[in-house]
C-alpha cells in the first residue's frame, strides 16, 4: 500500500482530461489524446488490481477528507473485492468507447471526447466513493453527460430516449436522496458508508428506505416494470453511449444494492426477498420473450440485458453464498459481453445503417472475422459453458432452484428463450445466404476494430475457463456481506 | 445618543444621501448624458458598501430604540442584496443605453429602492418594516414601467403596483392586527406576547394577514399572479434586478419578521409556510413547461425557488434559517449568470425571448452555451452543480424539523422542474437549424455569465465560505 491517493488520480485522471479536451485544436489530436487518457487510466487501474490485498474485506486504498462539515459530507474513497472489479471494467470498457467512436463520431468531436471522459471520472467515482452523499451526486451527475451523448449523437428519435433516459433516473434517484436522509436521521447521524453499515436500523425504517432505493436501482437496473426507458435509450445512443449503458451504468442499480440495500437494510431486504425475487423472474422471462421479437438488433440486445439483469437481481436476493457469487460474476461478465455486442453491432451498424436483423445473412463468408468474434460473444451472453457467461448464471440457477423451484424454472426458462433469440440472430446474421442491406459492401475488422474486442474476449475465455483470480479477489468481500446479511434486529 | 444611532445606519444613510445629491445634479447638469456615469458609481458604491459591511460589522447593533437592528442576519443578506444589485446595474447598462432607456433616474431608483431593502432586512418594528418595504416597492413599481413607449412595460408597472398596492393593504391590516393584540409594534415586544399556544385568534389572523403580504414580494403561490407579466413585460435589465436584490430582501424580511416577532411561535406558522412552499414548488415547476418565453419561463423558475427556500423558513430552527440563506445566495448568483445570458439574446440588435431562438446555440457560440448548460443543471438542482447543495440543505432542514412530506414534496417538484430547464438544453444543443442570434459578445455580460458557471462548479469545494457566514447569521436571527 502506497501513500498516493491512487483512487482520486484514477477518477480525476479523466476528469483532468475532460477539462483539457476543448482547448485542442484538431480532431485526430482530440481522439488520440482521450484515448491516451484512458489506456493510462485503465493501466492504472490494472495496477490497483494487481496491488490488491485479496486477503481482507477491509476497504482499501482508503482516502478521507472533510468536504461539507456543515452538512456532515465527506469525501470518502476505498474498494474492496467487489467495487475493485467494476473499477477495472469500467476503465477497460472507458477506451474501447474511444475507439468504437473513432469515425462513427464525427460531429462535435471534442464535445463528445468530454463527456466520454468526464462520464468515465463519474462512473469510477460511483464505485469507489464510501460516502452516501458524494456517491449519489457522482450518480446523479453521470445523468448530464449520458443526456448529452445520447441527445446530440444518437439516432433519429433521441430527443425522445435523451429525455425519457433523464426523467426517469432523476425521479428515481432523487428518492434515493431522501432515503439517504432517512438513514441520517435514523440513527446514523452520518454519511459514512461503513460506519452506517454498523448501524442497527428498525424495521420499519428499514422498509421505507428500502422502498425508496429500490426505486432508484430499480429504475438503474433496470427491472420490470420500469424498464421502458432502456430499449429506447439503448436504440438512440451511439455505439459508445450503449456500451456505457450496458457496460457500466445497469450495474451501478445492483452494486447500489450490494453495497446499500442488503448491507443497511438486512431485514427489510429478508422481508422484501420474494417479491424481488418474483419480479426478477418476471424480468427474465418478460425480457426474453420481449427479446425474441425483436426485430432490430440493438433493441433485441437491449431486452436480452433486461432478461440478463433480472438474474443478477435473482442471485442477490436468494441469500444463499452461491447465489451471491453467481449475481456479482454475472454483473462483471454481463458487462464484458453485452458491451462486445454493442461494439460488434456497431461495427456492422458503421458499414450497413441499418439494425435489422432481418436484412443481413451469412455474414461470416463475406467477414469471417467479424463473424466468428460476434458469434463468440453471441455464445458467451448464451451462458455457453467454457465462456465468462456460463458460471455465473449456473450458480444464479442453482441458488435460485434452492429458494424456490418457481424462480429457478424461470431461470431456467429465461435461459432457454436466451439461447433461442441469440441463436436466432446467429443463424439469421452469420449463416445462410450472404445478403446485406441494401446490398452495401461490407469488410471486414480493422486493426483498430481488432484492439476493442480482443481486450473483450481475453475476458470472455479467461473467465469462462479459470476464474479463480476473480473468485480469489472477490470471496472475501461476499463473505463480509453475508455476515451483514444475517438479521439481527427485530422482525416483527 | 442619535449619534450611535446614526453609526448604526450609515451604510443606508450613506447610500440614500448618495442618490439625493445624484438625483440633484443630474436634474441640473446634463441629465441623460448622466446615465452611464451614474451607473457605474452606483454600482462601485454598492459594491464598496457590501465590502464595508462585510468586512467592518461586527456585533448586534440596535438603533433607534429598536425599530433598526444591524446583526449578522442583516448584514449577510445586505451583502447580498448590493452586490447582486451592483452586477445587474453593470449587467443592464448597455442593454438600456443602446435602446435609449438608460435615464439617469434607473440607478437612482435602484439605490434608492437598494436602501428600501436594507432597512427591510433590519427592521426591528412593524413600523420600520413598513417604511422599508414601501421604499423598496414604490421604487421598483416606476423601474418596471421604464419602458415609458411600450404598452407591455407600463402594463407591467400598472400590475405591479396595484397589486402591490392590495398586498400593501394586506400587510397593513396585518401590522394593525398584530399592534392591536399585541400592544405594541415592537418585535422584542410582540414576540413577549407571541409565546406558543398562548396566541390569541386575533393575533393568529394578523399573523396570516402578515404573512400574505410578505408572500406577495416573494411571489409566492398564490399571490405570484403579477410575476410573470411583470417579469416579461418590464426590460430585461429590470426583470433581472426583480429576480435578485428584491428576492433576497423580501425572504430575509420574511424571516426576520417570523422569527424575530414570533420565534416562540413557530408551530403556529409554520404549517402556513410549508403550504405555501407546497404550492410554489409545484405550480412553478407545472406551469413553466409551457412557457416559451424565457422571462416568463424564468418568472415561474422563481416561483418554484422561493418555494424552496420558503422550505428552509417553514422548519422554523436555525438550521432551517442557514439553509434559507445559503439557498438564496445561491440562487441570486445563478440568476445573475442567467440574466446575463438572457441579456445576450439578440437578433439584429433587438432582444430576443423566444426559447426556439436557441436553436444550435452550442454549435455556434460553445463557450457560452456550456456556461448556461452549467446554470441550468445547477438551477435545476442536479449534481455536482453548486444548486444541488442549496436543494439539500433545504431538503435537510425541513426533514430535519419533521416535515418529510415537504422534502418529498420538494423532490418531486424538482424533478418535474427539471423538465422545462432541460428544454433550454434541448435547444441548444439538440435543437434544428434556425435563424441565428446575433454573435454580440459584450465582454460584461460574458463575465458576469462566465463567473456565475464558474461558481456553480466551483463552489463545490468548499462553497467560498457562505456556510460560515450563513450558519453565523442564522445564529444571531433565531434565539
Amino acid at each position: 500500500m502506497t501513500d498516493l491517493p491512487v483512487l482520486s488520480i484514477l477518477i480525476l485522471l479523466p476528469a483532468v482530461g475532460a477539462v483539457l479536451t476543448p482547448f485542442l485544436r484538431k480532431d485526430p489530436i482530440v481522439r488520440w489524446f482521450s484515448l491516451l487518457v484512458l489506456f493510462a487510466d485503465f493501466l492504472l487501474a490494472l495496477w490497483v488490481l494487481l496491488n490488491f490485498d485479496p486477503n481482507t474485506a477491509a476497504m482499501q486504498f482508503g482516502e478521507h477528507r472533510v468536504w461539507v462539515p456543515n452538512l456532515g459530507i465527506s469525501y470518502r474513497l476505498g474498494i474492496d473485492g467487489i467495487s475493485v472489479w467494476f473499477v477495472v471494467l469500467t476503465s477497460l470498457l472507458g477506451w474501447i468507447c474511444v475507439l468504437a467512436s473513432w469515425w462513427s463520431i464525427s460531429i462535435r468531436v471534442k464535445e463528445f471526447m468530454t463527456c466520454l471522459l468526464a462520464m468515465q471520472s463519474l462512473m469510477i467515482g460511483v464505485f469507489c466513493a464510501l460516502d452516501m452523499i458524494l456517491f449519489y451526486i457522482l450518480w446523479e451527475a453521470m445523468l448530464v453527460p449520458m443526456y448529452l451523448i445520447i441527445g446530440i449523437w444518437g439516432g433519429a428519435n433521441r430527443v425522445y430516449a435523451a429525455f425519457k433516459f433523464f426523467l426517469y433516473t432523476l425521479a428515481g434517484s432523487l428518492l434515493f436522496l431522501i432515503g439517504i436522509l432517512l438513514l441520517y436521521f435514523g440513527g446514523g447521524q452520518t454519511f459514512d458508508v461503513l460506519a452506517l453499515m454498523e448501524v442497527q436500523y428498525p424495521f420499519p425504517l428499514q422498509i421505507w428506505v428500502f422502498l425508496a432505493f429500490l426505486v432508484a436501482f430499480a429504475v438503474k437496473i433496470p427491472m420490470v416494470p420500469v424498464h421502458t426507458w432502456l430499449p429506447d435509450a439503448h436504440v438512440q445512443a451511439p455505439t459508445a453511449g450503449s456500451i456505457i449503458l450496458a457496460g457500466v451504468l445497469l450495474k451501478m442499480g445492483a452494486y447500489g444494492f450490494l453495497r446499500f440495500s442488503l448491507p443497511m437494510l438486512p431485514d427489510a431486504s429478508q422481508y422484501f426477498a420474494p417479491m424481488m425475487i418474483a419480479l426478477s423472474a418476471v424480468a427474465i422471462v418478460y425480457g426474453g420473450f420481449l427479446a425474441l421479437a425483436q426485430s432490430d438488433i440493438k433493441k433485441l440486445i437491449a431486452y436480452s440485458s433486461v432478461s440478463h439483469m433480472g438474474f443478477i437481481t435473482l442471485g442477490l436476493f436468494t441469500f444463499d453464498a452461491k447465489g451471491m457469487s453467481g449475481a456479482v460474476i454475472q454483473m462483471f461478465n454481463h458487462g464484458i459481453t453485452t458491451g462486445a455486442l454493442f461494439l460488434f453491432v456497431g461495427i456492422i451498424y458503421e458499414r450497413t445503417h441499418s439494425r435489422d436483423i432481418a436484412a443481413y445473412g451469412g455474414l461470416i463468408k463475406v467477414v469471417p472475422l467479424f463473424g466468428i468474434l460476434f458469434a463468440a460473444f453471441l455464445l458467451s451472453s448464451m451462458a455457453l459453458p467454457g465462456l465468462n457467461g456460463f458460471i455465473g448464471e449456473l450458480l444464479v440457477l442453482a441458488a435460485a432452484f434452492g429458494v424456490s423451484g418457481w424462480a429457478g424454472a424461470a431461470g431456467a426458462l429465461g435461459a432457454l428463450v436466451g439461447a433461442a433469440y441469440l441463436l436466432g440472430v446467429y443463424r439469421q446474421m452469420l449463416l445462410g445466404e450472404v445478403k446485406t442491406p441494401g446490398d452495401v459492401f461490407v469488410w471486414d475488422l480493422g486493426r483498430r476494430e481488432l484492439a476493442c474486442a480482443a481486450p473483450l474476449l481475453l475476458f470472455v475465455v479467461w473467465f469462462g475457463l479459470y476464474p479463480k483470480p476473480f473468485l480469489t479477489i472477490l470471496q472475501p468481500s461476499l463473505d463480509h456481506l453475508m455476515t451483514q446479511l444475517n438479521p439481527t434486529a427485530v422482525t416483527p | 445618543m442619535i449619534q450611535a444611532d446614526l453609526n448604526v445606519i450609515l451604510p443606508e444613510l450613506i447610500l440614500a444621501v448618495y442618490a439625493m445629491i445624484a438625483l440633484l445634479l443630474a436634474v441640473y447638469s446634463t441629465k441623460d448624458k448622466m446615465g452611464p456615469l451614474l451607473v457605474w458609481s452606483t454600482a462601485g458604491l454598492m459594491a464598496l458598501l457590501a465590502l464595508w459591511i462585510a468586512g467592518s460589522g461586527s456585533g448586534n447593533n440596535v438603533a433607534f430604540g429598536g425599530m433598526f437592528v444591524d446583526d449578522g442576519f442583516s448584514r449577510f443578506a445586505k451583502v447580498t442584496i448590493l452586490l447582486s444589485a451592483a452586477a445587474v446595474l453593470v449587467m443592464g447598462q448597455d442593454y438600456m443605453a443602446r435602446r435609449g432607456m438608460l435615464q439617469f433616474e434607473y440607478p437612482l431608483l435602484v439605490s434608492l429602492s437598494v436602501v428600501g431593502m436594507m432597512m427591510m432586512v433590519s427592521a426591528g418594528d412593524l413600523m420600520s418594516l413598513y417604511m422599508g418595504l414601501e421604499l423598496q416597492s414604490l421604487a421598483l413599481y416606476v423601474v418596471a414601467s421604464m419602458r415609458r413607449d411600450s404598452v407591455k412595460s407600463t402594463e407591467a408597472g400598472l400590475k405591479y403596483f396595484v397589486l402591490g398596492a392590495l398586498s400593501s393593504g394586506l400587510l397593513l391590516y396585518g401590522a394593525s392586527l398584530v399592534y392591536g393584540f399585541a400592544g405594541t409594534t415592537k418585535f422584542e415586544g410582540i414576540i413577549q406576547v407571541a409565546q406558543h399556544g398562548e396566541v390569541s385568534v386575533g393575533l393568529l389572523f394578523g399573523i396570516v394577514f402578515l404573512i400574505s403580504g410578505m408572500a406577495f414580494k416573494v411571489s409566492a403561490v398564490p399571490f405570484h399572479m403579477w410575476t410573470p407579466d411583470v417579469y416579461e413585460g418590464a426590460p430585461t435589465p429590470v426583470t433581472a434586478f426583480f429576480a435578485t436584490a428584491p428576492k433576497m430582501a423580501a425572504m430575509g424580511l420574511f424571516a426576520r419578521v417570523m422569527h424575530d416577532a414570533f420565534g416562540n411561535a413557530v408551530s403556529d406558522w409554520s404549517q402556513i409556510i410549508a403550504l405555501l412552499s407546497v404550492a410554489s414548488m409545484f405550480l412553478g415547476a407545472v406551469a413553466a413547461i409551457g412557457q416559451t418565453n424565457i422571462k416568463r419561463l424564468m418568472a415561474y423558475s422563481s416561483i418554484a425557488h422561493m418555494g424552496f427556500a420558503l422550505m428552509g423558513l417553514a422548519a422554523g430552527t436555525v438550521f432551517g434559517v442557514q439553509a434559507m440563506l445559503i439557498y438564496m445566495a445561491i440562487y441570486v448568483t445563478m440568476n445573475v449568470g442567467t440574466f446575463a445570458f438572457i441579456l445576450m439574446m439578440e437578433k439584429d440588435g433587438k432582444p430576443v425571448t423566444d426559447i426556439a431562438s436557441l436553436n444550435l446555440y452550442s454549435r455556434r457560440e460553445p463557450g457560452k452555451a456550456l456556461a448556461m448548460l452549467v446554470l441550468l443543471f445547477s438551477l435545476s438542482g442536479v449534481p455536482p452543480m453548486l444548486g444541488f447543495f442549496g436543494k439539500f440543505y433545504v431538503l435537510r432542514a425541513a426533514y430535519d424539523a419533521g416535515l418529510a412530506w415537504l422534502a418529498i414534496a420538494g423532490v418531486v417538484a424538482s424533478v418535474i422542474g427539471a423538465f422545462y430547464y432541460l428544454r433550454i438544453v434541448y435547444y441548444m444543443y439538440f435543437g434544428e437549424e434556425g435563424d441565428e442570434l446575433d454573435r454580440n459578445s459584450s465582454p460584461v455580460l460574458w463575465g458576469f455569465l462566465m463567473a456565475s458557471a464558474a461558481v456553480m462548479v466551483l463552489g463545490i469545494i468548499n462553497m467560498f465560505g457562505v456556510e460560515g457566514a450563513a450558519a453565523a447569521a442564522a445564529a444571531t436571527l433565531v434565539n
